[in-house]
């Protein structure tokens, strides 16, 4: 398959070219000037490679999985729980572990509503027991997904949504969730690394407090999964959440990991087909997790297209592709701090961040800087993206966000700041 | 390098964006639209006072980008003064020009400074900010006419 690159510590300019190739899109050109894509945290770019792997399913192996007698079926059926393994092992989880969703949103609304499903039984399962006087943990910098599932179970079971604070910066950090985590908290949300600031959570510490507490974690995975080496089992969070179209994958498919225990124990929230044992006219029984949490014919080329993408990130190697985008976060965050009259947002220079960085530009509206941006071809990010609150504590209504991937390049770090630089001349802002 | 944006970024948007002429919340008044634009996060809070058919004063306030305000700013140095029917008609005849894609030749006699906006036209993602202030006014409109 495509590019044999050979795994390593660090993505060297020879390898970026070679992969950079693998990549159609970046060769386009649709604001008439060479495409600079910095936008990755919003959707990343898809590789031949992936395209081939779905090309290559479609054509000649397409068939209903799990359900058919017929030959090509089982080739179906083959391919998909093989991509099920392959995506498994690339973040650390035992294969039945990992169901399938949608996206990140919907794996998330997933855990939310089965756990609202859950405390709607008579008898409630003690590990899953969420009610009034007990408190819903999340953070000040959510992303919408990693929100809103959590203010609608609260509301529902009646317990607290609690949140911890963000500083001037958009920061938090261990020392403030370990304060926050009590014998009230029964469940903590997370983002592992958040999609506006770049901060990378403190996980172990946040699992081992909740585990000293009795709370369930769940971590939403959507920037740490495509960018750094991610071991879920290891983490020991009960259950996790990524987007396949931010990790080179096709869109329609995201990936939610189920603890065991929390898998066999959690009601579905989706019924239907594909999930069940026994079905009469009144009463159903669930097959255990992961198929209990995927009712109705899953999107298996995606599927399959996501495993190619997991084989060609790891053909580059996580370790080498987390040290690159953390070389151009550093380069980000130290360029745009010494530019005049722009604000970075999220952890200083120096301090750990992924490869992002959001800005405030002194005097000109986010949507104007993207505008200045996109018309030497460079396409960023304008907005809350999906974090009004956060936003709202750094007052302001929109950021300007430019998030990398391992097709990045230092040029195109440096061309962002450049244009940057002279977008408060542009508007007459100083 | 010719600037891609010179079409876009008027001399007179940028200058009525600082200038941010009408705004402050008028009393008393007839109406009031409080619009959101959630994509981006522009907002605009806008008050019409109307007499004898005329809309006798308008006052806004606002946040967001140049476009939005500078939009607000504008129709508040136009409209006042002018019969009900003839601010739709100005309201319907940017709203045309643009959605035209860049199609549209402006109307100047009647558009007055809003012809800057023509160049939005070929951004089609800036639409709804060069919009915003004057559908509030056009709801604000319904609404007075509805007391
Ligand atoms: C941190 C974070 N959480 C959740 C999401 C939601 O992902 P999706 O829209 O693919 O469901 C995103 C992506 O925008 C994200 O960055």
């Amino acid at each position: 398959m495509g590019t044999e690159v050979e795994q390593g510590t660090t993505i060297d300019a020879e390898r970026l070219a070679a992969i950079r190739a693998d990549f159609p899109i970046l060769a386009a050109e649709p604001a008439g000037v060479p495409l600079v894509y910095l936008d990755s945290g919003a959707t990343s770019q898809q590789p031949r490679q992936v395209l081939d792997a779905e090309w290559a399913f479609r054509t000649g192996r397409n068939a209903a999985v799990h359900r058919g007698a017929h030959t090509l079926a089982g080739l179906a059926t083959d391919d998909y729980e093989a991509a099920r393994e392959r995506i498994a092992r690339f973040v650390g989880a035992r294969p039945e572990r990992l169901s399938w969703a949608m996206n990140a949103t919907d794996a998330l609304n997933e855990v939310g509503l089965s756990l609202a499903e859950a405390n709607r039984a008579p008898a409630v399962d003690p590990r899953l027991r969420i009610g009034p006087g007990d408190e819903i943990l999340i953070t000040e910098a959510e992303h919408h997904a990693n929100l809103l599932p959590w203010q609608r179970l609260a509301d529902e079971t009646g317990a607290t949504l609690r949140w911890i604070a963000v500083d001037d910066d958009g920061v938090w950090t261990e020392a403030d969730a370990l304060a926050a985590i009590t014998g009230r908290t029964r469940l903590i949300a997370i983002a592992h690394v958040s999609n506006v600031t770049g901060l990378v959570a403190p996980v172990e510490a946040i699992v081992a407090a909740a585990r000293a507490h009795g709370a369930l974690v769940v971590l939403d995975a959507c920037q740490s999964v495509p960018h750094r080496p991610v071991d879920l089992d290891a983490l020991g969070v009960d259950a996790a959440a990524f987007s396949g179209h931010k990790m080179l994958g096709p869109g329609g498919i995201g990936v939610l990991y189920l603890r065991a225990e929390l898998g066999d124990a959690l009601p579905p929230a989706r019924v239907g087909g594909s999930m069940i044992t026994t079905v009469t006219m009144t009463e159903r029984d669930f097959l255990p997790a992961p198929q209990r949490f995927e009712a109705g014919t899953q999107p298996v080329s995606a599927i399959v297209g996501l495993a190619a993408a997991v084989d060609y990130l790891e053909g580059v190697g996580m370790a080498a592709i987390d040290a690159h985008e953390l070389a151009l976060g550093r380069r980000l965050a130290e360029g745009v701090t010494a530019i005049d009259g722009v604000r970075l947002v999220g952890p200083r220079p120096g301090a750990e961040r992924a490869g992002v960085a959001s800005v405030i530009v002194d005097g000109v509206h986010a949507h104007d800087v993207g505008q200045v941006l996109d018309a030497q071809g460079i396409a960023v990010r304008v907005g809350h993206h999906c974090a009004q609150p956060l936003h709202r504590r750094l007052g302001v209504a929109a950021t300007t966000r430019a998030s990398a991937y391992l097709y990045t390049t230092e040029g195109e770090v440096d061309r962002f700041l450049d244009v940057l630089a002279g977008v408060r001349d542009y508007f007459g802002a100083r | 390098m010719s600037d891609p944006l010179a079409g876009l970024y008027q001399e007179l948007i940028l200058e009525h964006a600082k200038r941010r002429e009408g705004e402050g919340l008028i009393e008393p008044y007839d109406a009031e639209r409080f619009l959101k634009n959630p994509t981006c996060g522009d907002e605009i809070r806008l008050r019409v006072r109307l007499e004898d058919g005329r809309i006798a004063a308008l006052g806004w306030e606002g946040q967001g980008c140049s476009i939005s305000q500078a939009s607000a700013s504008v129709l508040a140095e136009e409209a006042p003064g002018l019969a009900v029917a003839d601010a739709r008609v100005r309201i319907e005849a940017l709203r045309e020009l643009l959605r035209s894609r860049g199609a549209a030749e402006p109307d100047e006699q009647l558009l007055g400074d809003a012809v800057a906006f023509a160049g939005v036209a070929r951004f089609p993602m800036r639409v709804k900010c060069a919009m915003l202030a004057w559908v509030a006014l056009e709801e604000a409109l319904l609404e007075a006419e509805a007391r």
